[in-house]
């Protein structure tokens, strides 16, 4: 336990990705089985067992250590487990031969069957052997909040890079394996064969296109692309198989492989043959495509109602094909899959279930024409869900990640506002030493007269140069320091204006301004305008208004 | 800020009515400019300039120029000498450990406190009555300067920078073990310490050292001075060398000590991706370092935790215990509760040791470097 630990502590405080990735690889080497197997399934959420309630941990405590003084630290640490952790007292266990702290596989294997009535006085005997790392790690274990900054996804990054292997590896086969891992591991020491997936509806990993330059269509001929609308639902692979006893399963996964079916059970009957079809996921009324801003109250429900299926039908607009029953359709040219998807979702039959039409052009022009009104290029009334084209070589196979060359994505203008940088707060990383965070607000008619209402964040966008730039900026007209945040100089006549493009503005009681930015960043620095020619939240809530209707 | 309470008269009133004769705050009083003996003519760290001035350690919080005269030990009066030129204090005395002077009706004596090189607790003694003003202290092994002795008493005046039972220092060889461990995964990269540059500096240095670290150290130029001092005063620090004028390239796999507040500046730019680790007793909690971007928090501190304070004002023999800078109420709650008598002494101006080293940096960071230093500040 003391050594998973470790790892979780020094991850807690690692903002790089690779770092991150080194971090878990030495561990996975250094750990011995089981061990390093329940640490993966930690790490990526595999674990299942009844959580720890924050009052019972409360109560540990308190039975040991006066409450006043508990008070004071938990005031200023301001994190349970964390609190308790370091102010455990030391036991005095008696004789000399203290038990050895426990190990990561004895606390999940032990806490798999333990009774409720138990859990306290075993957590107690936990806490006793362990140092004060290994404390805080078993309480966030056992409460099941573990929030270091760890995805599944870096996890078994970290696994396949132990073995030197591709993660895409490790992605098709996870669904199949099951801590602790001991198969996985074999095969990435090279000590044991490749473990077989025997999951009907495996995950595949996505393919990702690139957004294309202006410069890189000199280099591209029209000829060798298909192109059809970039719709701006969420994409999803909808997968169906046969199980061992020939019933048909379904999974719709998100892009990054999360099973994301218990939230669109009304899809699920439309996926009736076996096959895995990339999509994006559409809320449709009366055949018409809805906004990203409507398809987003049906995510991240809890409970799907039947009213809620009812207000915000569910549909999948196909893109491709990537398996057809047995038949692994992914190193087939683009073309031929776009056949096989034609005949497929022909086949299904559902009113659910939708090609993506492909949009006709002879040459770059035609279709910048096309991308430049979707409306009258086929699109019709659906022009507002679509954010722009998509460009498909035509011999390319489906390949994971994110190659360039085979898959462009040419976006719509983006909208575009001029805005007062306000605040501006240092990075992580190799950007610590960087003011690189960057609040920004409009104009808005307050009680004494214009003010500046924050209205975003952005941290990207810029170059390198121009992070130097605002940064030496940020440096020199500074006003107010609270830790990492400094208040930058904002009048009419003083500040930098900052010309920020995002994808789509919502309405949000959580800002002061009432609205929120989708996917905002910098994409020019405005050292010629002065702060009092910057955009006011009016132009936003006009903006709103087209976009929404309401 | 922390407040200055005109309170502090009205709760000194009609208190102590066991003690006969002379009360304990006839002997030492909190007065704005610092602890103030009457009897002796004298104040203890005074945050103003005073008359006369006994000083406990070298650190710029509880060691100010501009004082007429000042009785210190020979180490803390060299080091305010390195900081503030020749001509900081109008007379000075050294004094050793163990030796009594007399002033006025009272006589003091220092006692090492094991907080840094030449640190000391002064106890004051008038008539039969002793109070021991112990500055910062810690009760943990430092190899670079003398250990905490302990001084019985009938008041003891105890900080309270770590005065809850959460902070726990642990041993600091471990985490010195750590940090190399973290060198040797990462080869690649610099490694910057923020560590005090008096004291801490030299303590990690000095551990490093006893771990078996032989390669030369990298110091930040706010670190030289007082470091190359230490060496002069026979503490083996191994080689170390300036990191000003190094190559980038040349820095990887290295080991840098800076001030705490230099590791977020634009100073580290000349680093090979640093890991930016941090000496401190804050970073036992885990939002303090990570507010200050620490990569690698080291809880390595030259003040006594919360078991070495508890421990050492029970060891004292002292039946009253004044509690200043830190974490006052948990501690003085903890005496009340093991039946002493105790009070918090609302003394301003200590606990900010490292505000404005930076101003002392050589032409290392820039004029708008950051001033807030990344730890060792109080929490609002």
């Amino acid at each position: 336990m003391n050594r998973f630990a470790e790892l979780l502590d020094r991850l807690a405080y690692e903002p790089g990705r690779n770092n991150k990735i080194t971090l878990l690889v030495g561990y996975f080497r250094e750990t011995e089985d089981l061990d390093r197997g329940y640490a993966l399934a930690a790490l990526t959420g595999a674990l299942s067992f009844k959580h720890a309630k924050p009052g019972l941990i409360r109560d540990l405590i308190t039975e040991r250590a006066d409450p006043v003084l508990f008070g004071y630290s938990y005031d200023y640490v301001g994190d349970l487990s964390e609190t308790v952790a370091l102010m455990w007292p030391k036991a005095e266990l008696p004789g000399h031969n203290n038990p050895p702290p426990p190990s990561l596989t004895d606390v999940v294997t032990t806490l798999r069957t333990l009774g409720k009535a138990e859990l306290p006085a075993q957590l107690a005997r936990w806490l006793d052997e362990l140092d004060e790392t290994g404390r805080w790690a078993l309480l966030k274990l056992v409460t099941g909040a573990m929030r270091i900054g760890i995805s599944a996804r870096l996890a078994k990054t970290a696994a396949a890079a132990l073995g030197d292997k591709d993660p895409h590896e490790i992605e098709l086969m996870w669904p199949g394996l099951s801590p602790p891992y001991l198969d996985l591991f074999a095969w990435l020491e090279g000590r044991g064969d490749k473990p077989v997936n025997s999951d009907p509806t495996p995950f595949r990993p996505v393919m990702l296109a690139h957004a294309i330059e202006d410069s890189d269509f000199a280099n591209l001929d029209a000829a060798d692309f298909s192109a059809e609308w970039k719709w701006d639902g969420i994409r999803v692979q909808a997968v169906a198989g046969r199980d061992a006893h020939g019933h048909v399963q379904t999974r719709l996964y998100s892009r990054t492989g999360e099973d994301i079916t218990g939230s669109f059970p009304d899809l699920v009957p439309s996926l009736h043959l076996p096959g895995a079809i990339d999509g994006e996921l559409l809320v449709l009324r009366d055949g018409r495509v809805q906004t990203f801003n409507v398809l987003q109250q049906r995510l991240n429900r809890k409970v799907v109602s039947p009213k809620l299926i009812k207000e915000f039908p569910i549909h999948l607009r196909a893109y491709d094909l990537l398996g057809d029953d047995e038949n692994d359709l992914r190193e087939l040219p683009f073309t031929e899959r776009r056949a096989h998807l034609e005949a497929f979702v022909a086949k299904l039959g559902d009113p659910r279930i939708d090609l993506s039409p492909t949009v006709p052009f002879a040459s770059w022009q035609e279709l910048a024409a096309a991308r430049a009104d979707p409306k009258s290029a086929g699109a019709g009334d659906d022009a507002d869900a679509v954010e722009g084209v998509m460009l498909k070589r035509r011999d390319a196979p489906y390949l994971p990640g994110r190659p360039k060359g085979p898959w462009w994505k040419w976006k719509r203008d983006p909208h575009i506002i001029d805005a007062v940088l306000m605040y501006a707060q240092r990075g992580h990383g190799k950007r610590s030493s960087y003011y690189s965070d960057y609040t920004f607000g409009v104009w808005t008619r307050g009680d004494a007269g214009d003010e500046l209402v924050p209205v975003g964040k952005a941290y990207f966008g810029f170059t390198d140069e121009e992070l130097l730039q605002i940064d030496r900026f940020v440096r020199r007209n500074t006003t107010e320091k609270f830790g990492p945040v400094r208040h930058v100089v904002h009048e009419p006549d003083q500040g930098l204006v900052l010309e920020v493009a995002f994808e789509g503005l919502q309405r949000s009681p959580r800002h002061k301004s009432g609205v929120a930015m989708r996917f905002p960043r910098i994409s020019r620095l405005r050292w010629d305008k002065p702060p009092r020619e910057a955009d006011r939240l009016e132009t936003l809530e006009r903006m709103l208004i087209s976009m929404t209707g309401s | 800020m922390r407040r200055s309470s005109p309170r502090m008269a009205i709760r000194y009133r009609g208190i102590d009515a066991y003690m006969s004769g002379m009360r304990p705050q006839d002997i030492l009083m909190p007065v704005p400019a610092g602890l103030c003996c009457k009897p002796g003519g004298f104040h203890i760290d005074p945050v103003r300039p005073v008359e006369r001035a006994l000083i406990t350690h070298g650190h710029s919080d509880h060691a100010r120029p501009g004082h007429g005269a000042v009785l210190a030990t020979q180490e803390t009066l060299d080091m305010m000498r390195l900081r503030y030129g020749e001509n900081f204090a109008g007379s000075v005395q050294a004094v050793a450990y163990g030796e009594e002077i007399r002033l006025g009706d009272v006589t003091v004596t220092f006692h090492p406190a094991g907080h840094v090189l030449g640190s000391a607790q002064i106890s004051v003694t008038c008539k039969s009555r002793r109070i021991v003003a112990s500055g910062d202290y810690k009760d943990a092994r430092d190899p670079t300067c003398a250990p905490f002795e302990l001084v019985p008493c009938d008041v003891f005046i105890t900080e309270a920078t770590f005065g809850l039972p959460v902070f726990r220092h642990g041993d600091a060889a471990g985490e010195v073990n750590k940090l190399l461990a973290s060198v040797k995964l990462f080869p690649e990269r610099a490694h910057l310490v923020g560590a005090y540059s008096l004291g801490k500096a030299q303590r990690v240095i000095a551990l490093l050292r006893e771990a078996g670290y032989d390669a030369p150290i990298y110091l930040h130029g706010a670190m030289e001075k007082i470091t190359y001092y230490y060496q002069e005063r026979g503490i083996p620090l191994g080689e170390l060398r300036p990191a000003r004028g190094m190559k980038k390239a040349e820095l990887a796999g290295t080991i840098t000590l800076a001030p705490p507040s230099a590791t977020s500046d634009v100073w580290t730019r000349r680093f090979p991706d640093p890991v930016t680790a941090f000496a401190s007793g804050w970073m036992r909690v885990r939002a303090r370092a990570r507010q200050g971007g620490v990569e690698l928090p080291l809880v390595i501190s030259d003040h006594a935790d919360w078991d070495g304070l508890t421990a050492t004002i029970a060891a004292t023999g002292a039946g009253e215990i004044w509690v200043t800078h830190g974490q006052e109420d948990a501690l003085v709650h903890w005496c009340k509760s093991k039946g002493l008598a105790a009070r918090p002494l609302d003394l301003v101006g200590y606990g900010d040791e490292d505000e404005g080293e930076t101003a002392a940096v050589t032409g290392e960071a820039q004029p708008d470097g950051e001033a807030q230093p990344v730890g060792e500040t109080r929490k609002p």
